[in-house]
């Protein structure tokens, strides 16, 4: 690898995607459709607005057609210090999507010396969905959710998008996925503006329970195997992953409350 | 037909490491020096938006010296060559061993080459993960491609050999704020003293972050010169 020098009319700017552009050749356009057997797919996320920020949060079962083919599978990730990225779709595009976006920003960052601003970093997501295009319509579909701290205005915000690229702001909840649906009508039920971290958990867990329920795609809280869903706050202090054993304690409460105690 | 004047390759050579060396030593000089937990480098710089210092990647600094235009093409080519490398590989490949060979190759390239030799002086920094600091490393690059591996401390810019010799040699990577105050002094001189205004500090610390490049900001400065 050599450095990389442009010409100052060459030159890709900030921009990571660019730059990569500039180094590979484009991979060949696929014809016809795979069999959804032969990939992963990872499946419910939601986004919901609280106090503090904004939280994420993902189940961690990724489906191969009819087969369970990971139950460990991460759906929730940073994307830089105050933002993060939840994914449903098809699981290897998706991933490398969070890749390159993550590498997006903290490239922007370097070159720039400043970050990009919340809805910088939504749109450049929201491209790097309409450039999956071509591939969405061979069945390798990612819908992502986008959320985080806006530090000028001191607020989260989360965004929800579409297989075209489509981004739309949403106030106070968002989801994506197959078993989306079902956890937004539950997160829907039980939302309170300005809950704090504790209420928004909960809710979040349950939201995910009640998708697991009714989807097949859709993992559930596991403890035999003590698996739970990846939840994550970003708030003034960035992103921050609740420990297992925070869920574990939700999942425990719920299960008591259905069965009555 | 008109024959060129024929000059030796010695005095070209020469004339192109003048005009560099000349060019360098107009700017400010900056000093870097391992400390207990990790590498620091001081520069002074009243500007508060154009650095001298900034990060490459997780465990990797760049500092420069010289024309600013020069160097920020330099640190930006070095940005895209680690966020490069670390996307097709993965993040522990990128090292600042290779780095500072591709620079090398760059700068000597291009005073052979072109016209004009670059007017700048670079340090390439990283640090190891092991907790005593053995993995710590300084590489220096001049106009001219050569690179120099430093041991505890270096110096770039103008009169270097003054601020090397105030700032003496450090048998122990000494802590953050005697670092720093030994540093500032060697740059300011008998007859000056530095504040935190003046000056741009910026460090890669050993710790749990992922991204150990961290920027110092003017009450931090004053703190540890205090």
């Amino acid at each position: 690898m050599n450095l990389p020098l442009f010409r100052v009319q060459d030159d890709p700017g900030p921009d990571f995607n660019r730059l990569l552009a500039s180094s590979r050749v484009a991979p060949s356009p696929i014809d016809g459709a795979l069999d959804p057997h032969d990939y992963r797919h990872g499946t419910t996320c939601v986004a919901i607005r609280f106090a503090d920020g904004v939280l994420l949060a993902g189940d961690r079962r990724a489906t191969s057609g009819n087969l369970i083919s990971h139950r460990t599978l991460e759906k929730v990730f940073p994307a830089d210090r105050h933002s993060g990225v939840a994914i449903a779709g098809a699981a290897g595009p998706a991933i490398e999507m969070v890749k390159l976006f993550q590498l997006q920003l903290e490239h922007y960052e370097k070159v720039e010396g400043t970050a990009l601003s919340l809805e910088g970093k939504a749109n450049q997501l929201s491209q790097m969905i309409r450039g999956n295009l071509p591939m969405a319509m061979q069945g390798l579909v990612v819908v992502p959710i986008f959320a985080g701290f806006d530090l000028t205005r001191g607020e989260g915000r989360l965004y929800e998008f579409d297989v075209t690229g489509g981004r739309y702001e949403e106030a106070d909840h968002a989801s994506t996925g197959s078993g989306g649906l079902h956890a937004s009508t539950v997160v829907k039920l039980g939302y309170r503006q300005g809950m704090d971290v504790g209420d928004v958990t909960e809710l979040a867990v349950e939201a995910l329970f009640e998708a697991a329920d009714e989807d097949s795609a859709t993992g559930g809280p596991d403890p035999i195997r003590g698996i739970y869903p990846i939840v994550a706050t970003i708030t003034a202090d960035g992103y921050t992953r609740i420990s297992d054993d925070d869920l574990a304690a939700h999942t425990q409460a719920l299960i008591a409350r259905r069965q009555g105690n | 037909m008109n024959m060129p004047f024929y000059v030796a390759p010695e005095q070209v050579m020469k004339d192109r490491a003048d005009y560099a060396r000349k060019g360098i030593a107009r700017g400010r000089s900056l000093v870097g020096f391992r400390f207990d937990n990790g590498v620091a480098i001081c520069a002074e710089n009243t500007s508060s938006t154009l650095r001298k210092v900034s990060e490459i990647y997780d465990r990797i600094a760049f500092a420069g010296v010289g024309k600013y235009n020069e160097f920020d093409q330099l640190r930006i080519a070095g940005v895209r060559h680690a966020d490069m490398k670390g996307y097709s590989f993965s993040r522990e490949d990128v090292d600042a061993q290779s780095l500072a060979n591709q620079y090398a190759q760059s700068l000597g390239q291009i005073f052979t080459h072109e016209m004009k030799p670059m007017e700048v002086e670079i340090l390439v920094a990283e640090i190891g993960h092991a907790d005593d600091g053995s993995g710590d490393q300084l590489f220096h690059i001049l106009y001219d491609g050569t690179v120099i591996d430093e041991e505890m401390s270096v110096v770039l810019g103008g009169e270097t050999e003054a601020i090397a010799e105030r700032l003496g040699t450090f048998e122990q990577p000494p802590t953050l704020a005697d670092g720093l105050r030994q540093a500032v002094a060697a740059l300011a001189g008998p007859e000056r003293t530095l504040t935190a205004d003046a000056l741009e500090v910026a460090v890669l610390e050993r710790g749990d972050h992922r991204r150990t490049f961290r920027r110092l900001d003017d009450p931090e400065i004053t703190e540890l010169l205090a």
